[in-house]
């Protein structure tokens, strides 16, 4: 392999990573933007949404094995995780939205732990395994680089869901009402919008794309597990943070970003003579801490400081 | 039934009736059983200082803040509890103190929300090229965003998106706030060419000047409780009023 069939193989890597956690980050700015919650139980939610399409294609594979199955598990994993960031949202955060964000933030801690404990038990901590019976290896050759049909797909379904994301917050009545309320909630109450209405759909919708995540990440990784949602969590909290929190650009980008850094610094501190995998954390938040240091709203972040 | 509508004819032309309204904020009271009245056509002020309840008032009519007592009336319903998004479908529209526009949002965009409530398309082309004809200099900048025009271009886009709600009862709150004197002259004739257009308006104003000069009526509050009540022309020439209002 060349330097540059290298550097591209990772680009693709990077690119499959970046979009997990772009589609988690989405979740995350979505919400800190319309509610300015940081909702840490998402990555349970992704979590959730794994478990799900696992249960519903155990059951469902007898009958639509393949693609088809796979799908159908993954729209049931959205409504499952949708119905359950509804819930979250309607009985623990509502009622304390009047409320100091901090006891906000503490409560979603406390529905990362339900959900994380409660999944724990009923798996009894051990780890599943997705039998999606597709070939994980099967893919096109372009010399020595190697695409499979799924990371293609994985690819192509994020950049769909992003631009279908993109187009709805911008050209939709719904997308632009969760805008106006992200920019001031009482004044929304006075145009007539229902403002705890458009937040359910706000969960709704990111949780339904964690589950998204979720459900690839079966077909993907094949493991699944109670404390997955925990890393993957934190990532797609720290790439809403570099694009911007919330920002949905913002989210996009810092996932795909930090997807990118991860990867090519994995091959970086290889030739470097580093365990790659190892250090790749390191290096890949040292640069997210320089991106900060240099950029403190993120990337694409509204400064909160506005002129009156 | 038939009865009751004959006892309702003498106040038919009555829009808004608010009886004994109370708000509080925690334990302070905001509100101490305020009661007026808006008929049909009217211009109706709203006079007081700062921290009078004048904008306490206006949240309360909307269902953004709950009364802990009294009933407010809108067009014969009694509307006292019900949420903000589903006062505002009845036609009672406050435009909020300091504009409030979406400022991240384009021109285009801040008035489409104004009609959110509206679910039928063309309906809402229709009033937002009303708008457009009203305040041309809005459809000039349609694609800015909000936050880029000044200040009495803000303040009639935040008039044109109020209008996107076709009130029967426009409350504004302190729309002349913030403004260059020479501008308020301009918002002064808005508010006047709305009322000839048949909107009835309930105006809030720190700028009695202002306010009683359009006024048919008004009430002066103070420390949450109406004082008085009269006729503008009646205010204006009260001692009380000019001395405390009109600088006099």
């Amino acid at each position: 392999m060349s330097l540059s069939e290298v550097a591209l193989q990772q680009l693709i890597n990077g690119l499959i990573l970046g979009s997990f956690y772009a589609l988690i980050a989405l979740g995350y700015s979505m919400v800190y933007g319309i509610i300015k919650l940081l909702n840490f139980a998402h990555g349970d939610i992704y979590m959730t949404g794994a478990f799900a399409c696992l249960s519903v294609f155990g059951v469902l594979s007898v009958i639509i094995p393949g693609p088809g199955g796979i799908i159908c598990s993954i729209i049931a994993a959205m409504i499952i995780a949708g119905i359950l960031g509804y819930l979250a949202q309607r009985f623990a955060y509502r009622p304390l939205l009047g409320a100091p964000r901090l006891s906000l933030l503490i409560t979603a801690i406390g529905v990362s732990l339900v959900i994380y404990n409660f999944i724990m038990v009923i798996t009894n901590g051990k780890a599943s395994y997705f039998e999606s019976g597709l070939d994980n290896s099967a893919g096109v050759h372009i010399g020595d680089i190697k695409i499979t049909y799924i990371q293609i797909v994985l690819i192509a379904v994020s950049a769909l869901l992003m631009i279908g994301l993109t187009l709805f917050i911008g050209q939709t009545m719904t997308g632009k009402a969760m805008r106006a309320i992200a920019l001031d909630q009482d004044t929304c109450r006075l145009m007539g919008i229902n403002v705890n209405k458009i937040i359910g759909i706000t969960f709704i919708i990111g949780s339904a794309l964690a589950a998204i995540a979720g459900g690839l990440a079966c077909v993907y990784y094949g493991n699944v597990q109670y404390s997955m949602g925990y890393t993957m969590g934190i990532k797609a909290f720290t790439s809403a943070v570099i694009g911007g929190i919330g920002s949905i650009p913002g989210a996009m980008l810092g996932g795909l970003l930090l997807g990118l850094l991860e990867a090519v610094g994995t091959q970086f501190l290889t030739y470097l003579g580093l365990s790659g995998s190892a250090w790749k954390d390191v290096f890949a938040f040292g640069i997210l801490i320089l991106i900060l240091i240099l950029k403190p709203n993120g990337l694409l972040g509204k400064s909160e400081i506005e002129r009156m | 039934m038939n009865i009751n509508i004959n006892n309702n004819t003498g106040d038919s032309d009555i829009l808004l009736k608010v009886e004994n309204l109370e708000t509080y904020y925690g334990k302070i009271a905001a509100l101490n059983g305020i009661s007026f009245e808006v008929k049909k056509g009217q211009i109706v002020t709203l006079l007081g200082s700062n921290g009078a309840g004048k904008s306490t008032t206006l949240k309360t009519l909307s269902g953004i803040i709950s009364p802990s007592a009294g009933k407010v009336i809108f067009c014969g319903e009694d509307i006292t509890n019900k949420p903000a998004h589903e006062i505002v479908k009845r036609g009672l529209v406050q435009l909020p103190e300091g504009r409030r526009i979406f400022k991240d949002l384009t021109v285009i965009e801040n008035l489409e929300l104004g009609a959110y409530t509206l679910k039928d398309k063309n309906m809402r082309k229709r009033l937002l090229n009303k708008v457009f004809e009203r305040f041309p200099i809005l459809a000039q900048r349609s694609k800015q965003q909000g936050g880029t025009l000044s200040g009495g271009e803000q303040q009639m886009l935040a008039i044109g998106r109020g209008l996107m709600l076709e009130p029967k009862l426009l409350l504004m709150d302190e729309p002349s706030m913030g403004i260059a004197p020479l501008i308020v002259r301009d918002i002064t004739n808005i508010v006047k060419s709305l009322h000839d257009d048949g909107t009835t308006i309930l105006l809030v104003e720190q700028n009695a000047k202002m306010a009683l000069g359009l006024a048919d009526y008004g009430y002066v509050l103070e420390t949450g409780n109406i004082v008085l009540e009269g006729k503008s022309a009646d205010l204006r020439s009260n001692e009380k009023v000019v001395k405390a209002y009109l600088g006099g």
